[in-house]
Order: C-alpha cells, then sequence, then structure tokens
C-alpha cells in the first residue's frame, strides 16, 4: 500500500463513510441517557422537563449548526458566542425600552444582519488577508464582546414594551391551535433552522463547496473555484445562525445582557463534534449536530435533576467530549 | 500527427533568487503524445503551469490554435481547452467522481443556488462510459486507489473538451498493471486527436508511448527529437549535457553469510500475513510487488511505527521488542520514507539539525547543551560524504532538490548510527542524474557493511540493485529471488500470484489492493 500511504498524506486524513457511523453511536448515546435520566428520577421524564430540555437546546443548536459549516469547510469560529450577545444588543438598541423605539420586527432583522456581518468580516479577514480561523475568530470574540457593552452602556436592555417579543421564543403557536399542546416555539424555530442549513449543505453549491474547500482547498481553488469568496459566504452564513441565536435569545429572556456570550461557542463545537463532524474538514452533518446539541442539554438537564452540583455538570460534558471523539479515532483506526 | 495546437516560444520566467525559464520554447501537435523531459529544475513543471494559466509569463508568446492568447488563470486555460493533471492529485477525497468532475461548473435546478444531482451522476457516468471506464460515479473519490483517482481527473479534463491534456508524472504513483491501463487511456485520447503533454523521469516510458520529445535542462530548451528513432542514452546527455553510463552495481564477491535482521510470521490484519524473511550483513535486500502488496506495511511494522498482531522480529539472532520507531532507531534501524517531505525531513530547519535529529542525545554536553561546533563537523563530515550539493551546513532543506534532500536524510540516519536501512522508493521524484548518485551511495553503504532493505515499485531498479529479491502481493511473501535468477517476467508473476481465497477476506480497507483490486472485485460479486 505504499503508493495509498502518499494519496492519505497528501490529503492529509483519513476518509471513510465514518459520519453515519458517529451519528448512529451519538444517537444510541442520547437514547441511553434519556433511559438512564428516566430511571432515576421521574422529575426528569415529565413533559414539562421534556420541553425545559428541548427550550434549553435551542439557542445553543442553533449556534451550532452555522459553526457546523465552518468547521466543515476546515475552519473555526470563536466568536459566535460573543456575536450572539452584539446581535442580541443591537435587537435592544433597534427596538428595546427606552431606545430608537422602531418596531420589533425591524429589530429581529437588524440584529440577524449585525450577525451576518461580523461573520462576513471574519470570512474576509481569513480568505483576503490569510489570517488563521482561530486567530481571526478569537479577535472577533473580543472586539464582539467589547462592543456588546460599549451599545449597551454595560447595562441590560429589557423588552418590557414589547409584549409580543417574549412569544417568540416561548409562546406556542401550536397550542394556539391545538389545545394542551403548549409546545414553545423555540422548539419549531430550531428544527426550521436545521431544516434549512441540512437543505444548504445538500442541495446548494455553498453546501458542496464547503464541503470541497474543507475536503482539499487547493484542489478546489484549482478547479475554478472562487475559493475566498465561498469562504467569507460560509462564515457569513455562520453569522447569520449566530445572529439568529441573538433574537432567540434576547426573546427568551426577554432582555439582551450585554455581558452574556463568552463560553456559548465552545458548547456548540463541543455539540458539533460530539455530532461526528470532523475538525479537520471535509465532512459533517446537520443531523449529527443537532443530536450533539441535544446529548449536551440532556446531560446538563439530568444531573441537574439529579442535584448533581454545576461544577460537576461540567466536568461529566467534559469528559463526554472527548469520549465521543475518541470512539471516533478508534473506529477509524480499526477501519484503518 | 495534427496540425500545431501550442506553440510557446520566447518564454521568460523568473521566481525571486532563481531564473526558471529563459528562452524557451514548446511545440505540440494535436493527436500526438509530446514527452517533455530535463532534470529536477529544468523548468518543465514551470514551463507547463504557464501554459495552464497558474503562473504568468514574464516574456515570450503562446500561440494557441494559430492565435496570440493570454491564458491569466486556470479557468481561461480550461476554457481555451487546455487542462492539467497535477503530480500532486486533486481531488476532493470526501466528495464524489461526479461531485469532483464537475466541481465549480456544477449543472444547476430552476433555482441557480441549487444543485441537479441526477444531471452531474448521469453526466459522469456517460462521460466514465465513453472512456470505458468501469468507476461508479457516485463513490467517494477517498475509496478510490491512486491509479484510479487518476482516471477520474483524466475524465475531469476531458469534460472540458480538452484539445490539450499535460500530465505531470502520471505514471510515479502507479504499478506496471495500473501504467498499462493509464496508456491504454493515453492512446484512446492520442486517436481523438487530443494533444498530451507528458512530463515524466521515467524514461524507459517514453519510447513506449511518445511520439516526440522535447529536452530541457536549466530553463533552456534544447532540442525535440524523434521518439522512435532516439536512443535513452541520448536521451539522458541531452538532459544532464554530459554523458552518464549507467554502470550496474558490482556485488560483492563472497555471498554474506551473518544474518543481521530476521523476521519469523508477522502479521497484522489482512495487510501483513505470515511475512518471514531474513537480511544478511552488507546486503541490499529488494521488496518488489504490486501497490497495495503490503511492503510498506512490513516496514512499517519493523520499525515499529505500526503494531503487529503476532510475529517476532530478530537482531543478530536476539529477539527485540520494537514498540515504536525510537526502539527501532536503538536497535539500529533507520527507515527512510518514500514522503521525505512529510515524514523523513524537519523541511524548515537546516541541514546540519536535520542530520543529528535523530541522534540528539550524542551531541549534548554535561547539562544538556548541544555541542554546536560537534554537531557542525558531523553535517560538514556527511555533506562531504554524501556530496551533498548545498551553499553551506545552514541551508534550509526545503531550498535542496529531491536528489539532496534524499541524502540529507541518509546522512541523519549513518549519524545515528544504524546498520539496518530501510529504503521505501528511494527515487521516487528524484531526477535521472541523481538517481545514479543514490544507487551508487546504497552500493557504498552496502559494501561498508550496512544492511539495506530496498522497497521499490520500479522493476528495472529492484533488478539493478538487490542481491536479492523478496516479492509480496497481498500482504504474503510469494517468493525470494536471487539476482541472478530475477527477471522482470519473473517478478511480475510472484507478485501476482494472488492465494485464491481472497473473497474470504473481509473487505480489504475499501479498495486499498491497488492493483490488486481488479481481480478482487471480480471474485466478490
Amino acid at each position: 500500500m505504499a503508493v495509498m500511504d502518499t494519496t492519505s498524506a497528501s490529503t492529509g486524513k483519513a476518509v471513510r463513510s465514518s459520519g453515519a457511523m458517529q451519528k448512529l453511536l451519538a444517537f444510541g448515546g442520547l437514547i441511553v441517557l434519556f433511559i438512564i435520566f428516566s430511571l432515576l428520577s421521574p422529575a426528569f421524564r415529565t413533559f414539562e422537563n421534556m420541553q425545559g430540555i428541548v427550550l434549553a437546546t435551542a439557542v445553543n443548536g442553533v449556534l451550532a449548526l452555522g459553526v457546523t459549516f465552518v468547521i466543515i469547510s476546515g475552519g473555526i469560529d470563536l466568536s459566535i458566542g460573543t456575536v450572539m450577545t452584539l446581535s442580541a444588543v443591537v435587537v435592544g438598541l433597534v427596538a428595546g425600552d427606552d431606545k430608537a423605539g422602531f418596531p420589533i420586527y425591524l429589530g429581529v432583522l437588524v440584529g440577524l444582519l449585525t450577525g451576518g456581518f461580523a461573520g462576513a468580516i471574519n470570512g474576509t479577514i481569513i480568505s483576503r488577508m490569510n489570517v488563521p480561523p482561530f486567530i481571526a475568530t478569537l479577535g472577533m470574540m473580543m472586539i464582539a464582546r467589547g462592543l456588546s457593552l460599549v451599545l449597551a452602556e454595560v447595562k441590560p436592555i429589557y423588552f418590557n414594551n414589547l409584549p409580543g417579543f417574549r412569544d417568540i421564543m416561548m409562546g406556542s403557536v401550536l397550542g394556539a391551535v391545538v389545545p394542551g399542546m403548549q409546545v414553545p416555539n423555540a422548539v419549531f424555530i430550531l428544527f426550521g433552522a436545521a431544516l434549512v442549513a441540512a437543505f444548504i449543505l445538500a442541495k446548494t453549491v455553498l453546501g458542496r463547496y464547503d464541503v470541497a474547500i474543507g475536503s482539499n482547498e487547493e484542489a478546489t481553488r484549482l478547479s475554478g473555484v472562487n475559493v475566498a469568496s465561498w469562504k467569507t459566504a460560509i462564515y457569513a452564513l455562520c453569522g447569520l445562525f449566530a445572529g439568529l441565536g441573538g433574537v432567540m435569545i434576547a426573546s427568551r429572556l426577554n432582555s439582551a445582557q450585554p455581558a452574556l456570550g463568552v463560553g456559548y461557542e465552545l458548547d456548540a463545537i463541543a455539540a458539533v463534534v460530539i455530532g461526528g463532524t470532523s475538525l479537520s474538514g471535509g465532512e459533517g452533518t446537520i443531523l449529527g449536530t443537532i443530536i450533539g446539541a441535544f446529548i449536551i442539554s440532556t446531560l446538563t438537564n439530568g444531573l441537574r435533576i439529579l442535584n448533581v452540583p454545576q461544577e460537576w455538570q461540567m466536568v461529566v460534558t467534559g469528559v463526554i467530549v472527548i469520549l465521543a471523539v475518541y470512539m471516533d479515532i478508534i473506529r477509524r483506526r480499526r477501519q484503518g | 500527427m495534427g496540425d500545431v495546437v501550442v506553440l510557446m516560444e520566447g518564454i521568460d520566467k523568473s521566481f525571486p533568487g532563481v531564473h526558471a525559464l529563459e528562452d524557451a520554447r514548446f511545440e505540440l501537435r494535436a493527436g500526438e503524445v509530446h514527452a517533455l523531459v530535463g532534470e529536477n529544475g529544468a523548468g518543465k513543471s514551470t514551463m507547463m503551469k504557464i501554459l495552464s494559466g497558474i503562473y504568468a509569463k514574464d516574456a515570450g508568446s503562446i500561440r494557441y490554435d494559430g492565435a496570440e492568447v493570454n491564458i491569466p488563470n486556470p479557468r481561461a486555460a480550461q476554457h481555451l481547452g487546455i487542462s492539467m493533471i497535477h503530480q500532486e492529485l486533486n481531488l476532493m477525497p470526501h466528495l464524489t467522481l461526479a461531485q469532483n468532475v464537475f466541481i465549480g461548473r456544477e449543472p444547476r435546478e430552476r433555482l441557480r443556488f441549487m444543485l441537479d444531482e441526477k444531471e452531474i451522476n448521469a453526466d459522469t457516468q456517460s462521460l466514465f462510459d465513453s472512456m470505458h471506464l468501469k468507476l461508479n460515479p457516485k463513490v467517494k473519490a477517498a475509496d478510490l486507489t491512486v491509479a484510479k483517482q487518476q482516471m477520474v481527473e483524466i475524465a475531469k479534463a476531458l469534460s472540458f473538451n480538452s484539445k490539450v491534456l499535460i500530465m505531470d508524472e502520471p505514471t510515479a504513483a502507479l504499478t506496471e498493471t495500473e501504467i498499462e491501463e493509464l496508456f491504454r487511456i493515453i492512446r484512446q485520447l492520442r486517436e481523438k486527436g487530443v494533444g498530451i503533454v507528458y512530463i515524466s523521469h521515467r524514461l524507459e516510458e517514453l519510447k513506449q508511448i511518445s511520439d516526440r520529445i522535447t529536452v530541457m535542462r536549466d530553463g533552456h530548451y534544447v532540442d525535440t527529437v524523434d521518439a522512435a528513432t532516439i536512443e535513452i542514452d541520448r536521451i539522458i546527455s541531452m538532459m544532464v549535457g554530459r554523458t552518464i553510463f549507467e554502470s550496474t552495481p558490482e556485488l560483492p564477491e563472497k555471498p554474506p553469510v551473518e544474518v543481521v535482521l530476521e523476521a519469523r510470521g508477522l502479521n497484522r490484519g489482512a495487510a501483513i500475513r505470515d511475512v518471514s524473511f531474513n537480511l544478511k550483513k552488507g546486503e541490499i535486500l529488494g521488496f518488489a510487488g504490486l501497490m497495495g502488496a503490503g511492503r510498506t506495511e512490513v516496514a512499517r511494522a519493523i520499525f515499529g511505527a505500526d503494531p503487529i498482531d503476532s510475529g517476532e522480529v530478530l537482531i543478530h539472532g536476539k529477539p527485540v521488542h520494537i514498540k515504536s520507531p525510537n526502539d527501532a532507531v536503538n536497535n539500529g534501524i533507520g527507515y527512510l520514507s518514500e514522503d521525505r517531505k512529510r515524514y523523513g525531513l524537519a523541511l524548515g530547519m537546516d541541514v546540519e539539525s536535520n542530520v543529528v535529529l535523530a541522534s540528539f542525545k550524542k551531541f549534548l554536553g554535561a547539562i544538556g547543551i548541544v555541542n554546536k561546533s560537534k554537531t557542525h563537523d558531523t553535517a560538514e563530515h556527511y555533506v562531504q560524504a554524501l556530496s551533498i550539493r548545498t551553499p553551506s551546513v545552514q541551508q534550509r532543506v526545503k531550498n535542496l532538490s529531491g536528489g539532496n534532500q534524499q541524502k540529507v536524510v541518509i546522512g541523519k540516519w549513518l549519524t545515528a548510527d544504524t546498520e539496518i536501512l530501510i529504503f521505501d522508493e528511494p527515487t521516487r521524484g528524484i531526477d535521472v542524474g541523481a538517481k545514479s548518485e543514490i544507487y551508487r551511495l546504497l552500493n557504498d553503504l552496502a559494501q561498508e557493511g550496512k544492511s539495506i532493505i530496498m522497497i521499490s515499485s520500479e522493476l528495472p531498479e529492484v533488478l539493478r540493485m538487490s542481491h536479492r529479491i523478496v516479492v509480496m502481493c497481498e500482504g504474503r511473501i510469494t517468493g525470494e529471488l536471487l539476482a541472478g535468477e530475477a527477471t522482470q517476467e519473473s517478478i511480475m508473476k510472484l507478485a501476482t500470484q494472488r492465494s485464491g481465497i481472497v473473497a474470504d477476506i473481509p473487505a480489504a480497507g475499501n479498495g486499498q489492493n491497488g492493483g490488486t483490486s481488479k481481480a478482487v472485485e471480480g471474485k466478490q460479486v
């Protein structure tokens, strides 16, 4: 296999149809978690708690969806947490209490665009100025955090004069139609966003070039694809999802909290990784990311119900992240 | 041969510090295979990268179909009908073959941003059919052998309706059978009137496949000759500007007796199966076989780079436990990977650092400080002894030619006092002049009592260099030949001697079998 070695060397990674297997493993893991927690605690298996889990997954899940695209392209985005916060603050500035006083839909629109714009700047710095993604988005993470605090004057912005705003997340359109089914809108926003993301990844040019760039960037360039522009688009898309996350968290908290956001990016990246997306690029799935996000929130929720202190919840989550990736590595090694 | 398609004249190109091309010329006719040869650094690749729009020329003219053209980027070249297949394959391993073929110009659905996957697959299938390739467009590129990936690249190039196809070292990674297959495709294209530029270091191939040969040297055009009538020796002397007599090595007169290394019953999955052999002092033991035969796997197992399931390795008759490359080095074994740049050298570091890299401990003073003058002297010694052409030992290795890089790796292992050296494809990507130097060096090392295992896919090289030849097929050793009795035919016979129980093996690693995979597929159906 002398020659095969050269290929895998030139592509830099072993590539097999491993994504499906990892997803299956992750999904199995999620089921096992549900069974264990249900057995250990009656409080876990209530409808209200399930709702709570889904609500807790929503924001992290949407951030994870966006960063999935970036990670598939072989990059990373550390700024999504604070860009989310920045977007929330912008929504507040446009439509919040005692601010500009524009209608809420305008606030939501500008909030989304703020995220997309920050992402586009990330992408431009990375693809045109050749700054490594880790550094570029680390910088943006700090910039967005600083700007959030400056713009909000270090105080939360509330949406008390806009009672409808909170319903974006917490209201229930389904409950209004089908009495008794008080499923919060957050669930539908999450799954809707996931469907859109899955469509983009599988069916559109952007999705195709995302995988191609992550798989072999130079070859993609030599094939005549304008890699710089598409990379910018990928980071902008990720930013757009962060913007959506910002709108969602502002709605859920009924306020824009400018100090929030640091650490959200790592939870999102953890969800993506648990879902089987390779940090070296070229492979990953939306379904995997959603499962990964649910694993993290289920774990947090279940451990809290079992009265495990928050500090220990973090320890467990960290162990799970390492285990998930380690299992993937073992499996690849066996496939050789 | 048809009309002139491409005429490049007076081409000039400089890179910082290097005048790569000076008044170079090249002419290509429709329906010819035109070989472009020259030593590394002669300017062949630069010339073709200018033609395919990757580099911009500083001066000169390119006429295409009689009209002067400007080729600013690869896309422009593709539009003209010029495609280049690069030495490093340029496929996206995670995408399917069809997705690879149509990357950058996918058929879209009515909505402009949506892909028409059906059409991508169907178009690719008919493309493969027209080339008589039995490949499934929906398979991922990663699951293909290098040879098949290359076929996909050719298919991709043809889908642009290319009139000019440039192939840079297309056979470097292929086995004999796969080269036959490639030649079949190339002849097919020539029939259709495609002009093919064929860059290769394997001169013996040129007479088989090419119609005309253009020789370049030091960025200059030397001559264009008719392939049918020219002697290979003549080509070589045009390339190097002097005559090299390819001498056969002098074998030691007395057959060596002392066994230095012995492998007994090595096994690892389907890759290595019951491999036993011995290596004698002062011997060059050739390892021949097709791609995927398991030669590199055996070498890596002995070197401790990969684990084994069972078996043992004895050095000087004593069993040793080699669990890591570090153990191997301590037992006097050095491994020179076929991929020097990736595994053999720290490219960004200078010659001196690379030479002492594997034996740093020897150069440490009392309190762990590196003895600079000692490392310097050692490096100078090997630069002299191995005639490494470098301005100084402080030169960074990445600025050296392939042959000189290989010598630096050899110097590194000699510094580490290794007595057993495993060379994996020692002359891959090295030009003719440097090749014969490497051969001479291997010979000298053997004469000095070093024991050498040489893995090579080039049969003439194995035959010329080895005292004994071990042939592998599908992870087994299928035979052992003495230098006197081995011929290309006898080696190929052993290299294709399959065990007949192939179907019982769990699909051996997604078609990694390379040259053997055709037979495997046949049996699995």
